[in-house]
Order: C-alpha cells, then sequence, then structure tokens
C-alpha cells in the first residue's frame, strides 16, 4: 500500500506538517485561522515531527500489516481497512483505554481528550490515491505519498 | 557596560487575531528572533536581531507576519544620513571592519536601464521564435585568427572550446561559501540545461564530481581543492584573480566552517581558517600569469579552455589585453556590483567599476588590438534579467555569468548578512540544521526553469531585431541606443543616443 515517508536528508523541521494535519481534522478543515482561533479546543495534529537538530522528520502511523493497535483494541473500534490498508480508529466506538497507544511501537497515536476521550492517529487523510494532507504541504518535498514494496510486504 | 545607540533595522508585526501560536517562526529563525513566552502565552520578537530574512514571513502559515523598517528617524541630514551612522554606529560598538554580504546596494548608475534595444519594422523583418529556427548555443574559447576549408571540410584545429546551450553560466561560488545543498542545485540545473557551473575556490566535493562535465573549476590565490584530478574534471578551468565585490582583497573562510566536508574538498585541516591571500603570490605580472596559464594547460593536455577572471577596476582594458596575450581563452570581468559571502563593507561599495563600462572598453580595447577572437568575454556583477544578458551580448560580451540571481532563485532574499553562516534559506551556511533546509532537486529545477525562460526571452528580444542566431549580435552595438548619458559614457559605451 501507499504510505507517507520521511526525507529526512531535506525536512527543515518546521512543523507546517503539524498545523495543516491539525486543521485538516478539524472542524474546520477548510480554514487555518478558524480552526486554530474559533474551535473551542486546539486541533491536534495526527502527525508529530520528531526533532533533535539537525535531526528532523515527520513521523505518523505506518499503517502497519500486522497492526498491533487493532489486535489490542479493547471495543474493536481500531480496524484495518482489508481493501486499502488504511488503519483507521472509530471514534464513536473508541473509548479511550490507551491500550493502542501502549501498544503502537512507532507512538504514532496520541490522546485526544479535548471532549470526549479518543486515540487519535493518522487516517491518510483516509485515502489512498491523492496525497494527504502533509505531503501536499511539505514546503520542502520532505514527504512522500508512495508505495515501496519491503521484504515481505 | 554602557548602552547601545544601536536602533533595530526592522520591527516584526505579528497580527495577534491571525497568529495561531504554532511557533513555526521560533523554530525557523536562526537569528532566535522569535521566541516562545511562556508566561504570557504568545510569541516575542527580539527585533534587533532580525536581518528581513523573509524565512518566518514565507513559512507563517497565517500570513501574520510584517517585517517593516523601523520607522524611526534620525534628525534629518542629507550628508550625515541614518546608514551613515549606524555604520558609526556599529564600529563604535564593535572596533572592527564592518562586514557585508551579497553585492553592493549602493545606488550606482544602472547603465543597462539607460540602454534599449532596437526592434526590426517595415524595413527589415523581424523573426517569430515560436516558428523559425532560433540559435543561441555558445562556444567560448580562443577562435582562430583565419579558417582554412579543404574539400568543404574545417581543416585547422579548433582550440578547446565551452559549448553553452545558452550564453548564461552561474557564477563561481564556492561550496564553504555555500551549502552543498546549494552547490547541488546549482551543478544539476547547470547540466540540465547544458550551461557551466562553477566551483568557486572551493574545490569539487566528491558528490559534485558527477556533474564536472558541466563545471568550470577555479584556481584562485589559496589554490584550495586543487589537484591534477580537480584540474582534469572540469570543463575548463578559471584563475581567480578577482572578484567583483572586493577587488584587490582576499578571502577569509574562517574555521569554523570548515567541517569534515569542507576540509576534504578543500584539502585543509578541519577547523583551520581558509584564507585566500589577496594577490596570487607566483603572479607579479603578466608574464607570471602567463606560466600559470600555460602550467594549466600542460597539466590538462591543451583539451580545456583556461579563463582569467579580474574585477572590474580603473585599467581593466589594458589589464584584459595583458590576460589575452598571456594566452587566456576566456576573460572573465566582475563588475562592481558583484556579490560575494563576506566582504568589508567599505571596499564591496566603493572599489571597483561598473561591469557595463568595463565590458564596453575591454570589448573596444580588444577589437582595436586586433586580438578580439583570440578570447572569450564574459561579463558578471549584476546580470539581472535576460534583457541584461542581451544587452551585454550587444556591448561585447560572449557569455554573462549569474550569481544573485541564481542565487534569489534558491531562495535568497539578500539579507547580506551570508557573513554570519546562519542563512535561514540553506544557502550560505555549513550548519547542518540549515543546510537541509535547501532541497536540491528543489533548488535545481528553480534554477533550470530561471534558465529557460531567459532562454526564451533571449530568443524572443532576438526575434524583435531580426537576428536569428546569437552570433550576429555580438558586439552589435547598433542594436542598442542610450537614454540620458554623458557624452564620455556613449563614447566609452561605443553607442549612440536615442534619436540618433
Amino acid at each position: 500500500m501507499k504510505r507517507v515517508y520521511a526525507r529526512e536528508e531535506v525536512c527543515a523541521g518546521c512543523k507546517l506538517c503539524e498545523v495543516y494535519c491539525a486543521t485538516a481534522h478539524s472542524e474546520y478543515p477548510n480554514s487555518i485561522l478558524k480552526a486554530f482561533l474559533k474551535q473551542e479546543t486546539r486541533p491536534i495534529a495526527r502527525i508529530l515531527v520528531e526533532v533533535d537538530q539537525p535531526l528532523s522528520f515527520a513521523l505518523q502511523c505506518r499503517h502497519c500489516e500486522e497492526a498491533n493497535c487493532t489486535q489490542a483494541c479493547i471495543t474493536g473500534a481500531m480496524t484495518k481497512n482489508p481493501e486499502t490498508g488504511i488503519v483507521t480508529n472509530d471514534e464513536s466506538r473508541c473509548v479511550g483505554c490507551w491500550t493502542c497507544v501502549l501498544v503502537c511501537p512507532y507512538g504514532a497515536i496520541k490522546r485526544d481528550e479535548t471532549g470526549h476521550k479518543v486515540a487519535s492517529k493518522c487516517d491518510l487523510c483516509s485515502n489512498n490515491d491523492t496525497n494527504p494532507i502533509c505531503v501536499e504541504k511539505c514546503p520542502n518535498n520532505a514527504l512522500i505519498f508512495a508505495e515501496i514494496s519491503r521484504g515481505g510486504e | 557596560m554602557s548602552i547601545s545607540m544601536q536602533l533595530p533595522d526592522y520591527l516584526v508585526e505579528r497580527d495577534p487575531n491571525r497568529c495561531i501560536k504554532c511557533k513555526v517562526c521560533v523554530n525557523q529563525c536562526a537569528n532566535e528572533v522569535h521566541s516562545w513566552d511562556e508566561d504570557i502565552d504568545s510569541v516575542i520578537a527580539a527585533e534587533e536581531k532580525c536581518v528581513n530574512c523573509h524565512r518566518c514571513v514565507t513559512y507563517c502559515p497565517t500570513r501574520a507576519l510584517k517585517i517593516r523598517r523601523n520607522p524611526t528617524e534620525y534628525k534629518e541630514n542629507s550628508y550625515w544620513n541614518a546608514r551613515t551612522i549606524r555604520g558609526i554606529d556599529r564600529q563604535a560598538e564593535g572596533g572592527g571592519v564592518l562586514l557585508t554580504g551579497m553585492g553592493t546596494d549602493r545606488p550606482i548608475p544602472i547603465y543597462w536601464d539607460r540602454l534599449f534595444l532596437n526592434a526590426s519594422q517595415v524595413t527589415n523583418p523581424s523573426i517569430d521564435p515560436l516558428r523559425e529556427p532560433m540559435e543561441i548555443k555558445t562556444y567560448l574559447g580562443s577562435k582562430p585568427d583565419n579558417v582554412i576549408i579543404k574539400d568543404g571540410k574545417l581543416i585547422k584545429e579548433l582550440p578547446p572550446q565551452l559549448v553553452l546551450d545558452a550564453p548564461i553560466m552561474f557564477g563561481a561560488l564556492s561550496f564553504g561559501a555555500i551549502s552543498l545543498s546549494a552547490v547541488k542545485s546549482l551543478a544539476k540545473a547547470a547540466t540540465d540545461c547544458g550551461i557551466m557551473w562553477n566551483t568557486g575556490e572551493g574545490g569539487l566535493h566528491r558528490d559534485a564530481y558527477e556533474y564536472s562535465k558541466n563545471c568550470i573549476v577555479q584556481v584562485a590565490s589559496g589554490r584550495f581543492g586543487v589537484d591534477a584530478e580537480y584540474l582534469n574534471a572540469g570543463a575548463a578551468i578559471e584563475i581567480k584573480i578577482g572578484q567583483g565585490a572586493k577587488p584587490g582583497i582576499g578571502g577569509h573562510l574562517p574555521g569554523e566552517k570548515v567541517g569534515e566536508e569542507v576540509s576534504r574538498t578543500r584539502m585543509i585541516p578541519i577547523g583551520s581558517d581558509a584564507i585566500s591571500p589577496a594577490p596570487h603570490h607566483d603572479i607579479y605580472s603578466i608574464e607570471d600569469l602567463r606560466q600559470l596559464i600555460y602550467a594549466l594547460k600542460e597539466a590538462t593536455r591543451y583539451t580545456k579552455p583556461v579563463s582569467v577572471k579580474v574585477s572590474a577596476v580603473h585599467n581593466v582594458a589594458a589589464i584584459a589585453s595583458g590576460i589575452v596575450r598571456a594566452g587566456a581563452d576566456i576573460v572573465a570581468i566582475d563588475g562592481v556590483r558583484g556579490g560575494t559571502g563576506a566582504a568589508p563593507l567599505r571596499t564591496r561599495d566603493s572599489v571597483g567599476i561598473p561591469a557595463e563600462l568595463a565590458l564596453a572598453s575591454v570589448d573596444s580595447r580588444l577589437r582595436q588590438e586586433g586580438i578580439r577572437n583570440q578570447a572569450s568575454l564574459v561579463i558578471a556583477g549584476g546580470i539581472r534579467n535576460s534583457s541584461d544578458v542581451v544587452k551585454a551580448i550587444a556591448l561585447g560580451a560572449d557569455a554573462c555569468y549569474i550569481g544573485t540571481a541564481a542565487l534569489i532563485t534558491m531562495g535568497c532574499r539578500m539579507c547580506q548578512t551570508c557573513y554570519t553562516g546562519k542563512c535561514n534559506w540553506g544557502i550560505c551556511t555549513q550548519d547542518p540544521k540549515l543546510v537541509k533546509r535547501l532541497n536540491p532537486e528543489i533548488g535545481a529545477q528553480r534554477l533550470a526553469n530561471l534558465i529557460h525562460a531567459w532562454s526564451h526571452e533571449i530568443k524572443e528580444l532576438l526575434g524583435g531585431m531580426g537576428i536569428n542566431a546569437l552570433e550576429s549580435l555580438r558586439g552589435n552595438r547598433l542594436m542598442l541606443r542610450g537614454v540620458g548619458l554623458s557624452e564620455t559614457e556613449y563614447r566609452i559605451l561605443g553607442i549612440l543616443p536615442a534619436g540618433e
């Protein structure tokens, strides 16, 4: 499946991907200003830029083939779509037990406690064709959305 | 410590109705202007550190930032203006030579803008470059005095030529002064466009060897990175005598910029200052220059043209004549507006002469002496656009170097603080966290776009003049008319006033 890959060598560590991701998953997906200034709670990014300069790269859910989070989820909220391969969290079923947070080997799931407690994670903008917003908006082409086959996958 | 008299040059205006506190400005400013203040839950600005490089303005996702010139007025004085007072303040507090970067920003007369090109009307047809072939291919190098043709074939062997798909080359920008990302951008773009890039005096990084077929390797007074492999790798060799931004002055790359890669490429110890002497200590005369030119030709078995680059100074015409007679295949002349990574401010702003006048006088002199064919003429120092290129060619240049325009293409906003090593755009720095901000793929693409755009424009301008080959424009000063110049300037430029 197509995944988002970070090109660490050209990541400027600006964290604009976080801003655009948070906006895209907010109540006002088309307006950064409204998402951050009008929404009652600050929107949460589902991508995280890890920085220890000069090292920096953006990390998000890897949509694992054998996703620990889907197996660990106690309510069945976390599922992997067998067709697209995208792992998503059904927030209406999520009870915020954080088991997925515990088992994720990448630390790519965040706790969203701004409203109904839910696990917050990358959904590839729920699409496996067009570029997710983080890839689209990266100012230095440091994120790519591509199918890179690795051993076993 | 007494109070500083220096006011911030710029004010940072942050629109509170647009700031979303994302801190992108904080993490992008290497000058540490922006910082996060937890106590007031806001981003604050240390304006005295701002150099107006536009990194934060460009990256701010909500356009919440504006940088303005500090509006605080000094007491009005047409002689002791703010700029002069600030210079004195800086020295009163720092006690050193004033340093700066990029080409001069002083209001020196811009002759390019006083020159106007001709176009065909009625009596001769103009040419539509979209319908008809246009030739802008350029050959740099010594041309023979005559040609001998036998059975339709050229018998006489031509001296080595540098072939360019457009009359434009990237000027000398050394690795060390600029980042490896910037070097790779220039090298890849030059290769993709069929033009040349120039190593400057920084040597040829091993990652750049793949682009060496489109590279002019420079030999400067410090001889950094020069060995037989280097000389033979390039398409041509350039002896750097002078630089337009700092004629008569050498170079000094501080030790802190000499990391492992720069050290290996320049062949000097890590952390040591890379000092280029003001003169070449083996060149004190034209005869000495001839020795070096021929030493380099020997080293490359006479397969590569040798260029000599000098700053445009008062006797540039006589100097250029000497350079040609010393055996150079190309003479490159860098005018007073030429750029730099670091130069003393007073030198940059006051030493040298404008490229336009230097070019015209050198071309005239070489023609008068009947040696114009022996060397190609390359002009540098403030070429801003394609019409500058066309005007330069009509004045007698064979090709132009562009440096500043190329830097702007890669993101440079000419904040003139290249010498601090904190370039926020990843161009003029060796700090790894800043270097990675310039993606060489993006840099190369933007540079290639620029060269393609200029090439199209050059063809349009040529077509308008009814000329279908750039060669027909070289030194064709009848295609130029001037406005608002003095008799002496018309004489030196060798052009007529508009209307005549």
